[in-house]
Order: C-alpha cells, then sequence, then structure tokens
C-alpha cells in the first residue's frame, strides 16, 4: 500500500526585506515578497528522501495561505513533491497557531495520511508549536525537532537533539514529524523539476470544503490580541575602533568600564 | 490570590535557571506553583521554595522518561485541574513549547511563547514579545481561556522570595494515547564545564572568520577568561568547525545575554535573529563594513586572532 506522505509549507515574508505591521497589527504580506519557508525546505527535502527509500508513496504538499502562497506550493512541486492542496479563504486572514492547526489537521484528514512531515518552526513566526498540535489534534505520535529521520516497516525512527540530551525515538505510522535544519542541506529544483511542477495538480479548498466556521478562525477567532507592536529603537551608534595593536586592551577597558570584567 | 502554574524544567532535581525566572514573573501575576515531573522533587522544592513557589506539585512515572512530550501534557493537564490558575507559565525550550500548545489546546486557551516579559494587566498577563529579528517588541495577551505563556531564559533577573515550597504529591494518569512515541535511548550531553548557552550572562560566538575547527580554542580561552558560554554562527556549525548545540541564530538558540561577543561574525540576519535582544553587543571584525557594528555598543576593526588573545590575557591580568 502506498506510503501517503502530507508536508505541511508556509509562505513567508522575506526575512531580508523590511517586515513590518499592517493596521491591524497582522503581519503586512503587500510590503515584502514571500518566498517558502527555508526551514520547510528540510521537511520536503526529508520526505523526497523517505519516499525515494520507501517501494510506494506520494507525497502531498499542504499549505494555509493567501493567493500568493501557491509559491511556495510550486517550489516543492518542483523540488519533487506529486501534488498540492492549498486552503486559502478570505475568512482566514489573521489566524493564529491554534487556529492554522485546526485548519490543517482538518485538511490534512480529508487528503488522508500515513506521515506528516513539517519543518521545525516557521521563519516569520518562530513559534515552533505547530507540529506539536497537529499531533494533539490527529491524536497520533509526535516525533519531533529531528536531525534525522527515516521510516521503514510502518514505523518512523529518529534523532532529537535536546538541550541537554540527544534522544533516539520511535513511534509507529500514522505520526506527525518535524525536521530540523540539521536533518540535510535540501534540494535545488532542476529544470526538469520545474516544467514538470507546472503540470502537477493543485487542489483549491476553503472553509466550507474543510467545514470549519469562519468565527473558529480569522483575527476574530484568535485565541491571542497584540495590543501593541513598536519599532525597537535604532541602537545608539556604538564607539568602534581600530586595532592598531591597542584593541584587545582598548576592548577590556571598556567591559571593565561596564563591569564585566 | 491567584495562583499561577509554573513548569518546573530540571535535571534530575536540579532546577535550572530560567525555572527560577518563570517563578520571579509568576509573582507579578499570583501565587507560583509549581509542578515538578521525574526524580529528586524534595532538592528541587527548595531551591524553589526559596523563588516563591508556595506549593510544589510533583508527579514521578515512568512515562516521562519513556515516552516523547505527551505524558508530562497529562501531568500538567492534572496539575491545571488541581489548581484551577490564573497563569500558567514555561521555559521556551523546544519540549516546553511543545507541552504548552498541547495544554492549551486541551484546556482551550491561548498561547503566547518566547515572552521576554511578563506583567500583570487589567484583562490578565501582558507578554511581552521580541519579533522580526528583534526589530520590534510587541504586546500581547490572550483573549480565550486561562494564558498559557512560554518564557525565553534570561527573561528575568531571579529574585529570592522565600515560601513554603511545600512538596504536595499530584496524581497522574498517563494516557495509553500518550505512549505513542518511545525514547528508545537518552545520551545525556557531555559537560563542557562552561555555562549553558541560553543561560550563560556572557556569551562568546565565534563566525566564519574563526576560519577552521582548530582556531576555535581562541575562542574557548576568551569565553574561559569570563566565565561565558560559547556560541558559533551558522556558517561556522555548516563548516563542521562547531557543534549544532552552540549554534546562535534563527534556527539555533536564542540568546539575551548581559554581554554578547561576537568575533569574526558579519551579522547575517539568521544571527541577528539569535542575539540581538543581548543587553551589550560587541563585535570584533576585520570588515568594517560588516552589518555586525550597526549593532554594537563597542566594536573593534581588526584581526581576531590578535584581538581575542591580547582581551583574554587583559581580562586574565584584571581579574589576577
Amino acid at each position: 500500500m502506498s506510503l501517503r506522505i502530507v508536508v505541511c509549507v508556509k509562505y513567508v515574508p522575506d526575512a531580508t526585506g523590511d517586515r513590518h505591521f499592517a493596521e491591524d497589527l497582522t503581519v503586512d504580506r503587500d510590503d515584502v515578497d514571500g518566498l517558502l519557508s527555508e526551514l520547510d525546505e528540510y521537511a520536503v527535502e526529508q520526505a523526497l528522501q523517505i519516499k525515494e527509500a520507501a517501494d510506494d508513496a506520494e507525497i502531498t504538499v499542504l499549505t494555509v495561505g493567501p493567493e500568493d502562497a501557491n509559491d511556495a506550493l510550486r517550489k516543492a512541486l518542483s523540488m519533487g513533491a506529486d501534488k498540492a492542496v492549498h486552503v486559502e479563504d478570505d475568512d482566514l486572514h489573521g489566524t493564529d497557531a491554534l487556529g492554522t492547526s485546526l485548519v490543517l489537521a482538518k485538511a490534512i484528514e480529508k487528503t488522508g495520511y500515513d506521515l506528516v512531515v513539517c519543518g521545525m518552526a516557521s521563519t516569520d513566526g518562530t513559534m515552533g508549536v505547530l507540529p506539536a498540535l497537529l499531533a494533539e489534534r490527529l491524536n497520533v505520535p509526535q516525533v519531533t525537532q529531528l536531525s534525522e529521520v527515516s521510516v521503514d516497516g510502518g514505523k518512523v525512527t529518529g534523532r532529537r537533539d535536546g538541550d541537554t540530551a540527544t534522544e533516539q525515538l520511535e513511534a509507529a505510522l500514522p505520526a506527525v514529524v518535524s525536521v530540523t535544519d540539521q536533518s540535510g542541506e535540501a534540494r535545488y529544483p532542476s529544470f526538469k523539476g520545474i516544467m514538470a511542477a507546472k503540470k502537477k495538480p493543485v487542489e483549491s479548498l476553503d472553509l466550507e470544503d474543510l467545514e470549519i466556521e469562519a468565527d473558529e478562525v480569522g483575527l476574530e477567532g484568535a485565541w491571542t490580541k497584540v495590543d501593541g507592536a513598536a519599532e525597537r529603537p535604532a541602537r545608539t551608534a556604538g564607539t568602534i575602533v581600530k586595532d592598531e595593536g591597542e584593541g584587545g586592551k582598548q576592548l577590556a577597558e571598556f567591559l571593565a568600564g561596564q563591569k564585566f570584567i | 490570590m491567584a495562583e499561577v502554574l509554573v513548569y518546573v524544567d530540571h535535571v534530575d532535581g536540579a532546577v535550572r535557571k530560567p525555572t527560577l525566572e518563570l517563578l520571579t514573573l509568576a509573582r507579578r501575576i499570583g501565587e507560583p506553583v509549581a509542578v515538578h515531573l521525574g526524580a529528586n522533587a524534595e532538592d528541587a522544592a527548595k531551591i524553589l521554595g526559596e523563588h516563591g513557589a508556595v506549593k510544589v506539585l510533583a508527579a514521578d512515572a515512568p512515562e516521562f522518561a519513556e515516552y516523547l512530550v505527551a505524558p508530562k501534557v497529562d501531568a500538567l493537564q492534572a496539575a491545571y485541574d488541581a489548581v484551577s490558575p490564573a497563569a500558567v507559565l514555561l521555559p521556551s525550550s523546544a519540549e516546553g513549547k511543545e507541552i504548552a500548545a498541547r495544554l492549551a489546546l486541551r484546556i482551550g486557551s491561548g498561547i503566547i511563547t518566547d515572552a521576554v516579559d511578563v506583567e500583570a494587566g487589567d484583562e490578565g498577563p501582558v507578554a511581552t514579545q521580541s519579533v522580526f529579528a528583534a526589530s520590534y517588541t510587541t504586546k500581547s495577551r490572550i483573549t480565550k481561556g486561562t494564558p498559557v505563556i512560554t518564557v525565553k531564559p534570561n527573561s528575568a533577573a531571579p529574585e529570592a522570595a522565600p515560601a513554603a515550597g511545600t512538596v504536595e504529591q499530584l496524581a497522574v494518569t498517563v494516557a495509553d494515547s500518550s505512549k505513542g512515541t518511545k525514547i528508545v535511548s537518552r545520551t545525556p550531553r557531555e559537560s563542557t564545564g562552561r555555562p549553558d548557552l541560553t543561560e550563560a550572562a556572557i556569551v562568546v560566538s565565534g563566525g566564519r572568520g574563526v576560519n577552521g575547527a582548530e582556531n576555535f580554542p581562541v575562542i574557548e580561552a576568551l569565553a574561559d577568561s569570563l566565565g561565558a558560554a560559547v556560541g558559533a554562527s551558522r556558517a561556522a556549525v555548516d563548516a563542521g568547525w562547531y557543534p549544532h548545540t552552540n549554534q546562535v541564530g534563527q534556527t539555533g538558540k536564542s540568546v539575551s545575554p548581559q554581554l554578547y561577543i561576537a568575533a569574526g561574525i558579519s551579522g547575517a540576519i539568521q544571527h541577528r535573529a539569535g542575539m540581538q535582544t543581548s543587553k551589550t553587543i560587541v563585535a570584533i571584525n576585520k570588515d568594517e563594513e560588516a552589518p555586525i557594528f550597526e549593532l554594537v555598543d563597542y566594536g573593534v576593526v581588526g584581526d581576531l586572532f590578535d584581538v581575542v588573545p591580547a582581551l583574554t590575557d587583559e581580562v586574565k591580568t584584571r581579574k589576577g
């Protein structure tokens, strides 16, 4: 039987751009170019490697986001994913992590899955909670923060490098996996991959398709409220000296003045 | 006064510093009740009590060590049911955030992660976060349910506040569905003898300019003279010069020490995201155009192999 892999990806504002907030204190997406979150490229890569090691597997790449988020799906398809699902609905604007996990969980169930692969965190919100939320909602094991992952005989195994220990994990499928940026460099799409991606199917779903009420998601349905956002004041220009043999001493003087020595 | 649950991060009863910071923040919004899962709760209770925990809810079950995350969520939920707290605070570690997220979903509450400050507000706790690579700070609150907030290390100075710290056993039933992810083996990280990167008051980091694993002892020597932790940029880690566990940056550790010294690091956005909230920033770099100099309180344009050893010697001399 075919191994059904769903990879969750996010279309994020480019971190090298000048990101700021819109009036409703959501991220202003009009002002900065978006792209497939770099950390999700690792998830796509691991899904591709799992597929390559399996007899028969199919990768669906899934995103929740505005029309432009289609770009993230195309990138994943050009890397080698087989098909895509795009959940798009005006009522999704401002949805928080809990709401997003609801939408993703419903879409994953609708698509059908044996394995869900996510990046360790998005590069914009950087919360890193979505894989755990998906595991809780889908009621399947979470095998998260993996620097190594493999699937064999209906089981997923992996290595998790924690703060105080390295753990070897194991769970039966179905399961939710997240991978870190240590899991292995993501491949570049080939020209052939880019051409093939244009013909791959992208299914579009809205809230009605997923039987989710508008007030469960969006800014209104959010469980948290941002009351204010302030641009960090520019740091006052620091002292910069050129080392002409005394740089180390001068720096020590500064550190002593600040009571660090 | 309302009770506030504080999840205890510890290694066999040795409480890690971020938990003491959580107790300090918890006292601003209520009476801290610590939740200790695992062995040696009595040892932990002493220091937790000294820092304001009125009570320590303790549970030990083999499942906490045998399965990943979910049994701890069961336990924290039991503590939540026992106390009906005004808020739940956890450390912003990978595991702390995962536990927090699953608990929030179960109890029907919102969640805020990576807070750098928590204060009491008219409509519940207000959390400060640092976003977009620390270029903005936001103030947020949770509008539904009991606020679940994870807090980054070094967000508050731990304050002594003697309280009873009475240990009470917490009855926990681990659900079968929480035993899905087996921890087949665990290898504790070997101690370097240096402070933990995320907890350290001073961090000295090396980057591309260190130019090889064989040169990292130059960085380590400075760190040791200052009693600091050692960090590395992604470039240095990707080149295999230093372990990933020491990576500072968006995909590594986010640090916020009193003093951050960047040697041979240009200051790419990825790195800045992980260190920009440091209180005092110092950089040493040959390239005077390096973006890191935009952030510094003090910068030295020069060869790190001249400046860093000279600084190390000077620190040693001054410290006697």
